[in-house]
Order: C-alpha cells, then structure tokens, then sequence
C-alpha cells in the first residue's frame, strides 16, 4: 500500500523512464562493487535534474521513506545497497559537465560525471582531475564525494576532499546548501571536509566544482625486486624520509607478482618476495634527477634489481602488471576477499610479516598489493566459498587484518569506505564517546534518519554485542553478511 | 619527544564543569589572533599550558603536538628534519600556537600549490562542550572511518570543540627558494597568474602590490634554476623573506590600517564585545576577498596573493559595495578584523545545528562566527 501511494507519488513527479518499478529493472541495481551482498530495491529513481532530486527527498521526507543515494555502484564497502523498502536514488543521468573554467582551473560537473571524463575534458587545455581511483573509467564524481576516493596518485596529489572546491547539496528536509565553490575556502564551517567521505548519510551532492591541475610535463617509473618483503616495506620509508614525495609508490608481493604475471606478462621478476614500482613525475630534468636519488635509495635498501623504464610502452608494461592484480588475484581462486587498512608507512614489513603469519594460522593464502607510499593494504584474502567454513575463516581473517592495522595506528578503511562491510571493526576503531557524536552529526543533516539508514556508523547496541563476542571467541563474525 | 606538558585532563575538567554550570568559554591560545575575532563576556581558558611535540617522525611525513605549542617551537623543530608545516599558517605578530592557527585555518602564500591547513590535518583530540575528550582522524594520510569531524574542526575558531592536540602532514623543505620581481599592472599580473596556474613549473606563492608582481619558486637547485629562466620576470631577490613578511602581515601594506582597525576593533569590544561597526567607522576598512585562482581584481591599494584566489583590500567603501565586487568576480568578502563572511540562510541554519551536535549548551566561544551583526 505505502509502496504504490510513493510510486504515484513520485511518477507524477518524475519525467517518464525516470522511475523503475518492474522487478527486472530493478534487478540490475541489486548490489554495488561488493557484489556478494544483494537486494533487490524497492523502487529506482533516476533524476535528470536538481528539481527531480529534491522531489524525490521530498516525497520520501513525506512517506518517511528512506533514501539511498547511488553513482555508478562501483563502491567496494556496500555503501550503496539498496533497501527492501527504500528508494535507490541513482544519479547516473545527471552526468553532464557544466563548465570548463580555464581561468580559475576548475570544472564544474553533476554528480553523475564519470571520473575520467573530468581528465577527457580539461585534457585540451593541458589540464587533468588528480584522483583516479582503480575505476575511473566506470566510477562517478559523486560517489568518489560519497568515498572520499584516493587513487594511486593520492600520496602526491592528494584525495578527492583535497580536489573539491565545491559542493551543492541538497538535504532531506529541502535544504540546499551551496558549500564552497570556485574559491579555495568559503563562510563558515568547512561543512564540505564532513560531506566528503560522508557515504550519502548526510545529503546528496547535486553538484561539484574540482581543482584541475596542469598535466606534468614529464614521468619516469622505476620497478625495484626485492628478496625480502621487510625489506621492500624499509624502502618505502627511506625514498619518503629522502625528502621525495613520488607521484605514486606500489607494492606486490610474491603470491600477487605471480599471480600478475600470469595474467598480464608485465615482465616483473617472477622469483622476487616483493616488487616496488615508484612514479616520478615534474619536467624532464627533475624527473631525471628523482629517479637517479630513488634508484640510489633503493639499492642502498637492499634492492636486488632496480630498472628505468626507458619508454611510455614499458612505463605502461610495468603499470600493466599493477593495475592487472585484482582481476589476476581472481584466478588464482575461486573467490578473494579484498582488505583496506592502512598503517603508518615504518609499520609495513612488520605487518606484512604478520600478515603472513596470520594467513599460515587462518590456513588461506593472501596476496598483497597495495598503496605503499601511503600506507594502504589491500590484502587479498583467497577462498573457496564452496567449502564449508571457508567464508567464515576468511571474514575471520580479514577481522584481524583489520584489528592489526588500528594496533599499529593505522584505520580500518583507508579509501573503500565502511558501508554495510566494516560496521564492526568501526567499534573496533572508536569508542561510545566518537559513535555518540558521529549520530549527533548525522542528525544535525538528516534528523529523521532516512539517508542510507544501517551505513557507515554502527549503532552503540551493535558495537557492545559484538564487545561481548569478542570475549567468547577473539574473532570479529558477520553473521548478517553473505559475503563471497 | 613528550616534552611540555599534558594539561588535557584540566582542560577537559574546565569545559565540563563550564558547561554544567552554563558559562560561557572563551578558548584562548597566543592572542595572536584575538583582535581578528572579539571575545564577548565570555571567561578565557588559556590551552597555553598544555604543550609538547607529542610525536614527530620525519620518515611518515607527520607530526602530532599539543594545542598550546608554540608555532615556533614547532617549526624549529620540523626545520631542524629539513621539514615544515606545508599550510605555512601565519604568525601574526611572530606568536601563534598551533592549536590557534588549526582552529583559525589561515594558510600561508603557497597555499594554491601546497594545500590548505585543513588539507594538512590527518586528525585531531578534542574536547566537545560537554567536556567529553574525543579522538577522531589518526595518524594516516588515507582514513576514511567514520566522518570527517578533525577537519570540520578547522577554521571553526574553537566553537565546535577544544583541540588539544592534532595531527598534520609535514612536508620536506625545498632544497632552493627564489624570489622573481617584475614591474607591471594588476592586469598582466593577473594574466601571468592565470597562465603559471596552467604550467606544471615549481611556483609556490605569488603576490602582486605597489604596481610589482612577486612570484616565489622552490624545489632542488636546478629545477629553480629552470623555472627562474622560463618565468617572464627580471629581476631576482634573495630568499622569501618577502613573503613570509606577507604571510604575517608584516610587510608594510598591512601597517598602518591594521593599528587602526585593530585599534578601533578594541575599543569596541571593551563596550560592546562587537568589534565590527567600530572599526568601519574609523576609516579604510582591510578587507580580506576570497576569489577564484586568476580572478582578474584591479582595484587599486590592493594586495593580491594565491594566484589571485586572495585579495586584501583597504578600501571606505561600504560593506555592500565591496562584497557586490568580490561577487561579481565569484568570491565573497568580509572585514579581516572582526568581521566574518555572509553565509547563506541555509548554511547559517547547518551551522546552528553542527554547533549544537558539539556544543549542546553554546558555551565554547559563542562570541566568535558570529555574523549576525
């Protein structure tokens, strides 16, 4: 009954085509880049337009529906799954670029802009969007706001909150707040820095201004093989404390060079226990000057072979291997389980080493490949979901993972965001005191609750449940999640 | 490392007991700052006493020190790692705390280039209104855990929470600095801006003052050497004293119009706490205009810094016809001393609500980011 009175409602609302209702058009909005968790949406509206975003918050305010705010559903955390009985607001069509400002180096966009396009645009004028997240080609500026998305660049160029200038916002009560715009700061609070990252909690951005910088002139990419994965994860720090900051610094290990050689023939040394890759970027003669200090950094640390890539092809071949690890990992099993913490950079041979450890005491492989320069695993955890007990053991894995990065000081997401995925291990990060006042800022937004309700912040009843589990069993269970 | 002094539990005992009994607070640091903001009736809890580098690793590119620590005491410490605070916060007067300058939010020249202070901070402790210490961010470039609220904490003067102590990236210290000078208009300056925003060269701040433009380089010896050679200036000066004396206010466009406001701005909040109205009474009011990177401002008895994006403006116009110009270019304006910036009903409404999610009972600095009048 409530779900036709919001369909009428909003169908008289919406331009047709911009409201789905039939279940198989719903189907393929079941899940977003975690794929194992699915359900199927109650209702998708699709709004071309400012005015058809707000009404559709304004008929879900009425209904007391609530509203789940979706990009291009690339998200790995879940943050955009759907609800039974709640709107998925998709902002897919709104995805034109409104403004190329070549003057103040900005570009105004709708949410629904595919990050690469952003590049595609200002390219012409020698100008480009800094964050590029692994799915650039698919993933949204909207959802890159929602994520506060880094990318393999982020350690030089920051991530997507250090490349926004502005945002409008359009709030569950119909509010519009214009915050920042072509100017590097604006009145009153920075309400932008709780918006970015905020996974659609808050309100939804119906509009972005971001930073376009000018295209370097000129990259080198070094590869490093390493016998010693302590050692590599040594290296990392020494090249940082040499007064260097690389345009980007990744890691691999055995298991995942393997893996991507396979896949991808990039030409990595298949017998190294880690490889290292670092971009160096500026005009030539700096870029020629970072790369002689990095490759003496790096055979100082111990570097067993250390090559210059001496072409853009072979600077590509070397990326290859990199960018081809996730899809690589994939065929190594039949499912992985993809980890995001992040560590202070001195922490990385010793949890790596543990890391291991904890993969010998789980029984599970792991392959790792991951944002070095900033400290950001992305350990693989490799199962058969087929076998029983197999999920169990690799959640239970990844929950340890995860508690050993925020023992070593490090945060339980660096770039994938919470979502439905990381509820617990939030509890694990924060105590009743920071919980309280997230829910006290969510409130100040969305006092009724209705944006992306269960996301992101774990209730206080969740965390102390699962404090008394902890007790019992020493290991984090999801029974609520089908994962992988 | 822990040298200095832990006063976080007093602190937190004072905001506490201040909020149970519903007295308003007035959070004070070095008093570098407190002409810009006016204080009201408000009791003043000094952060002075809690103090020290509380850890600092060269290596991770981050340091964590207490509220009360003295902007140069850190610095010195960062430079003697060949490191700095890449927001480069101004030091009014040569004094400042760190706690003072995170909370006030002002980044230096290079600002354009190097980031804002809020894009430095990694995370921050802080004490909410009702006195409960709170730990949000860490210590990692990469967080995204929970909301923002360390950098929604910036620039927010100490009216969301007590910050005692916070987390920032540092960044390496250029291996060489140079100043390139040329005579020419507001015009060609702001062209030459516009265009050095579109070249990948080393340029860290600009500045364009007394009919010369200023553009500051930085980075290993033979980069500066290049950028030196292919920047359209003539003449080259020693070091960035120049800016750093923009930075603080100290160079001598600031002079005289910042005693007097400062001057008027005092003896108003010793009557009514609301520095503003005085001040505009007593003659050229400094402005400070925030505006896009290459916005084309000409207005003469201007400094113009950022690359264009920050302008300071002596000017007895009045309010409406200096914020109409700042407008027109897609900035906003606001009295440097003892105004804020207009927000917009909606903004100012978010706010009301933030502050109470933090500061339930309005005692933390109410006084301050007050734009009512």
């Amino acid at each position: 009954m409530r779900r036709a009175a919001v369909v009428e409602s909003l169908k008289a609302a919406l331009a047709p085509g911009n409201l789905l209702t039939a279940p198989a058009a719903l189907a393929p909005f079941e899940t977003d880049g975690l794929t194992a968790i699915r359900q199927r949406p109650w209702l998708v509206a699709l709004p071309e337009n400012v005015d058809e975003v707000r009404t559709v918050l304004k008929v879900c305010r009425e209904h007391g529906v609530a509203v789940v705010t979706r990009g291009a559903g690339t998200g790995l955390s879940g943050g955009a799954r759907p609800l039974a009985d709640g709107v998925l607001l998709t902002l897919t069509k709104m995805n034109r670029i409104l403004e190329v400002d070549v003057a103040s180096c900005t570009a105004r966009v709708e949410p629904g802009v595919v990050n690469l396009k952003i590049t595609e645009a200002a390219a012409p004028h020698g100008l480009y969007y800094a964050p590029d997240p692994s799915s650039q080609i698919a993933c949204s500026i909207g959802g890159n706001i929602a994520e506060n998305s880094g990318g393999v660049h982020c350690l030089k160029y920051g991530l997507t909150l250090h490349n926004v200038l502005g945002i409008t916002v359009q709030t569950i009560d119909g509010e519009e707040l214009v915050l920042g715009g072509k100017t590097l700061d604006a009145p009153g609070y920075d309400m932008m820095a709780a918006m970015i990252g905020s996974e659609g909690m808050l309100g939804v951005v119906t509009e972005a201004v971001v930073k376009l910088l000018p295209t370097p002139l000129a990259k080198r990419v070094l590869l490093a093989a390493f016998d010693d994965i302590r050692r590599a994860g040594d290296a990392v720090s020494a090249i940082i404390r040499g007064g260097i900051v690389p345009a980007g610094l990744e890691m691999m290990d055995a298991l995942a060079i393997q893996a991507a050689e396979d896949f991808a023939h990039a030409g990595y040394p298949r017998d190294a226990a880690a490889v290292l890759l670092c971009e160096l970027d500026g005009d030539e003669a700096e870029a020629d000057a970072d790369a002689a200090r990095v490759q003496a950094i790096l055979a100082d640390a111990g570097a067993k072979e250390i090559r210059l890539a001496r072409s853009e092809v072979e600077q590509e071949a070397f990326w290859r291997g990199r960018k081809s690890a996730f899809p690589a990992a994939g065929r190594l099993a039949p499912d992985y389980y993809c980890m995001d913490g992040t560590i202070p950079r001195r922490e990385l041979g010793v949890v790596l080493e543990d890391i291991a450890a904890l993969s010998r005491r789980h029984g599970l492989p792991v392959a790792n490949v991951f944002h070095a320069g900033d400290g950001n695993l992305h350990p693989l955890i490799l199962f058969d979901s087929s076998k029983p007990g197999e999920t169990e053991r690799a959640e239970a894995f990844g929950g340890d993972i995860l508690k050993r990065c925020v023992a070593a000081g490090g945060t339980v997401t660096g770039e994938h965001g919470v979502g439905v995925e990381k509820l617990n291990e939030m509890c694990v990060q924060f105590g009743a005191g920071e919980i309280e006042q997230f829910h006290r800022l969510k409130a100040a937004f969305d006092p009724a609750g209705l944006m992306n309700p269960g996301k992101a912040i774990p209730t206080l009843a969740r965390c102390s449940e699962l404090g008394g589990m902890h007790v019992r069993g020493g290991a984090l269970p999801h029974p609520e999640l089908e994962r992988f | 490392m822990a040298a200095g002094c832990d006063s976080a539990a007093s602190l937190a005992a004072a905001v506490a007991e201040a909020n149970h009994a519903g007295r308003e607070l007035y959070l004070r640091g070095g008093d570098s700052k407190a002409h810009l903001t006016g204080c009201g009736p408000s009791a003043p809890l000094s952060t002075r006493g809690h103090t020290g580098i509380v850890d600092y690793r060269p290596d991770e590119l981050v340091v964590t020190a207490r509220c009360g620590t003295s902007l140069r005491e850190l610095s010195t410490a960062l430079a003697a790692e060949g490191q700095m605070l890449p927001f480069d916060p101004p030091r009014f007067g040569g004094g400042g705390t760190f706690g003072g300058a995170v909370a006030a939010g002002f980044s230096g020249p290079g600002r354009p280039w190097l980031g804002a202070t809020r894009d430095a901070v990694l995370g921050a402790n802080i004490v909410n209104g009702t006195g409960q210490r709170l730990a949000f961010g860490g210590q990692v470039l990469k967080n995204v855990a929970g909301y923002d609220v360390s950098r929604l904490m910036v620039g927010a003067f100490g009216t969301l929470g007590l910050l005692l102590e916070v987390t920032v990236r540092v960044q390496p210290r250029p291996e060489a600095v140079a100043t390139l000078a040329s005579a020419c208009s507001a015009e060609a300056a702001a062209g030459t801006c516009q265009r050095l925003l579109r070249q990948p060269l080393p340029v860290t701040a600009t500045c364009h003052v007394d009919g010369v433009l200023r553009v500051r380089v930085a980075g290993s010896e033979a980069g500066v050497r290049r950028a030196c050679e292919a920047l359209p200036l003539d003449i080259e000066e020693e070091g960035d004293a120049f800016f750093d004396a923009v930075r603080d206010h100290a160079h001598p466009f600031f002079a005289d119009v910042a005693a007097a406001d400062v001057a008027a701005a005092e003896a108003a909040a010793d009557h009514a706490g609301t520095p503003h109205a005085a001040a505009a009474e007593a003659g050229p009011t400094l402005w400070r205009l925030s505006l896009p990177r290459g916005a084309l401002f000409t207005e003469a008895g201007a400094l113009v810094e950022w690359a264009g994006a920050q302008a300071w403006w002596r000017t007895a116009l009045d309010a409406e016809q200096v914020q109409a110009r700042a407008q027109a270019l897609g900035g906003f304006a606001a009295p440097f001393h003892g105004g804020w910036p207009k927000r917009s009903a909606s903004v100012r409404a978010a706010m009301q609500r933030i502050k109470a999610a933090f500061d339930p009972n309005g005692i933390l600095n109410p006084h301050v980011m007050d734009d009512a009048h």
